[in-house]
């Protein structure tokens, strides 16, 4: 019973690892706490579904979903990232929040806010491994998931354009010095984080067979928590943040009751930011961020 | 006054509230996004009072603001050791334990919620949000607020001249919980009803959009952000589908073109006439009383 739960936090927790992922992404390296992911999460699950619904195959679907959360997000850069710097630095946050309830709007206008079903896709097959269920769907988008980041990780710390990144992170204005083409860099960023954000919306989709217009809301702040309690900023941190509510919230809600769920979380996520604010695995902040 | 212009212009009270209680820290450079936690805990610590202990609202209302504010002092001394951005999502999950935890607390109704029996009149709630809003413009013009922005703009200078940074954090943030909570009290008095889901984060992230939409330069910007707010989607009810989206397009393009917000302290500039005229009276008073 136990191991069945800890086996089911993890795959819950993988989804929101890969939003947190997104979410580090944004804030490590551009600064900007992106409230339109969970909106582009629930953008990869709902188009998805809507692309099936107009007869579309699968992959073609789930390509031209991820396709409109990239063009989403770079509209996303265009109105709300670039004001950052003439403005106040919490107006890139609303701007971006401002995305968030016209996405959830357009979609509502569109499907209704009833939860819609998701069809089912590939057989449903069960591992059975003395006496615990293991879903294969659920088990590969977990592989998909910690494989992606896994990538990513190396990506960052390999390869040039990883340390061009990096760099950026460290610090704008020497990287500009250094040549590095910011104006470029950026918007490949969001794409980058969009993609990963929408991904993971159409992996819950599959996973859990319905999408709905505001599933973005909740997954998307306990991602935010989870980022926070890994380290902001860091992959491997998102990972491990991300994995911790998935059990907290699986855990809490068999053992407890549902009802408790926000409080085991965001209580976690509070006594983090009081012990160490930096998180698990991050460094402490070395300037202001927002 | 007709029902329909009455209830809208009660929920343009309520909203001025939250928006003063969110302005308070914000002058202090504290986004807080756990406002509506605080609302919750005035809301119902009032109702219990007068439920159970038989009090008459005009003192259980001050009480409850005071239980919000006396929250905001004990969460505000370990949480103001952050700043930034990890100060804005302690905030935010703040708010949601509160709520998470009201909603598991059977002495005042739990996840059914809590009928109240007291009733303030639609004039009550107009009066305690001109009195909210008269006592901010109040506060604008002592050194409180001076301080305030001190601390704002620049934490290490303030410190060098004299001013207890930790202090004034600490009391804006407190300050800011009371004036929440003074709202929440309102409004489980006047609605006869609070639930715990009411409170919830977007409650919060909707007061704050109000207040920067407003502009936070000035203490009208949040009255103006409040009133806008509440208003414009009223006439928009036109198109009820796409009242929000369109609303949520708006408020994209707006932060773009204008990301200082709507009133700014230039913006009094122009207004102001004759500002050497002024300025020559000035003089001239300080030189006789020198």
């Amino acid at each position: 019973m136990l191991t069945q739960q800890i086996i089911n936090g993890l795959m819950l927790g993988a989804i929101y690892m890969l939003v947190a992922v997104a979410f580090t992404l944004a804030i490590g390296v551009l600064n900007f706490l992106n409230f339109s992911i969970p909106g582009l999460f629930m953008l990869g699950g709902v188009a998805t579904f809507g692309f099936l619904k107009m007869g579309w195959p699968f992959l073609l679907a789930a390509a031209g979903a991820l396709f409109i959360a990239a063009l989403v997000s770079l509209l996303v850069e265009r109105l709300a990232y670039r004001r950052m710097k003439e403005g106040d630095a919490d107006v890139p946050l609303v701007s971006s929040l401002g995305f968030l309830v016209l996405l959830e709007n357009l979609v509502l206008i569109r499907y209704g806010s009833d939860q819609q079903a998701f069809p089912a896709l590939f057989p449903d097959m069960n591992l059975r491994v003395g006496g615990l269920v293991i879903g294969i769907v659920q088990l590969v988008s977990m592989a998909i998931s910690l494989g992606l980041v896994a990538w990513l990780s190396w990506f960052l710390r390999t390869t040039n354009a990883g340390r061009r990144i990096r760099t950026v992170a460290e610090n704008r204005e020497t990287a500009m010095l250094m040549g590095i083409n910011i104006e470029r860099l950026v918007p490949q960023l969001f794409v980058c984080s969009a993609l990963l954000a929408a991904l993971a919306g159409l992996l819950f989709a599959i996973n859990y067979q319905q999408v709905t217009p505001f599933m973005g809301e909740g997954i998307g702040f306990k991602a935010v928590a989870a980022m926070i309690i890994g380290g902001m900023g860091s992959i491997w941190g998102a990972v491990i943040g991300g994995l911790l509510i998935g059990l907290a919230e699986v855990l809490s809600v068999s053992f407890i009751g549902a009802d408790v769920v926000n409080i085991t979380v965001y209580g976690l996520l509070l006594v983090i930011l009081i012990l160490r604010p930096q998180g698990l695995l991050g460094r402490p902040p070395a300037r202001e961020k927002l | 006054m007709s029902g329909y212009l009455t209830g809208v212009l009660v929920v343009l009270a309520f909203n001025v509230m939250a928006a003063y209680a969110v302005y308070l820290p914000m002058a202090a450079g504290q986004l807080n996004l756990g406002i509506a936690g605080f609302m919750a805990v005035g809301a119902y610590a009032a109702a219990y009072l007068t439920n159970e202990m038989m009090w008459p609202m005009w003192m259980a209302i001050p009480i409850g603001s005071a239980a919000a504010g006396l929250v905001g002092i004990l969460i505000g001394i370990p949480v103001l050791r952050t700043h930034g951005i990890y100060l804005a999502l302690a905030t935010f999950a703040l708010g949601q334990v509160i709520a998470a935890i009201f909603l598991n607390l059977e002495v005042v109704g739990g996840a059914a919620g809590y009928p109240v029996t007291e009733f303030a009149s639609p004039y009550v709630v107009f009066a305690a949000a001109i009195g909210v809003t008269l006592f901010m413009v109040l506060l604008s013009r002592t050194r409180y607020a001076l301080y305030l922005t001190a601390v704002k703009s620049d934490p290490t200078v303030a410190d060098l001249m004299g001013i207890s940074v930790r202090g004034i954090q600490v009391s804006a943030f407190a300050l800011g919980a009371a004036v929440a909570g003074f709202g929440g009290a309102f409004y489980a008095h006047h609605y006869n009803f609070i639930e715990a889901q009411h409170f919830s984060v977007l409650l919060s992230v909707y007061t704050v959009l109000y207040v920067l939409f407003g502009g936070t330069q000035t203490v009208w910007g949040p009255l103006v952000g409040a009133a806008f707010f509440t208003l414009v989607p009223e006439l928009l009810r036109a198109s009820e589908q796409w009242r929000y989206a369109l609303f949520a397009m708006f408020i994209i393009v707006f932060m773009a073109l204008r990301p200082q917000g709507l009133i700014t302290a230039s913006l009094f500039r122009i207004f102001r006439r004759r500002p050497k005229a002024a300025a020559g009276t000035e003089a001239q008073g300080k030189g006789a009383s020198a």
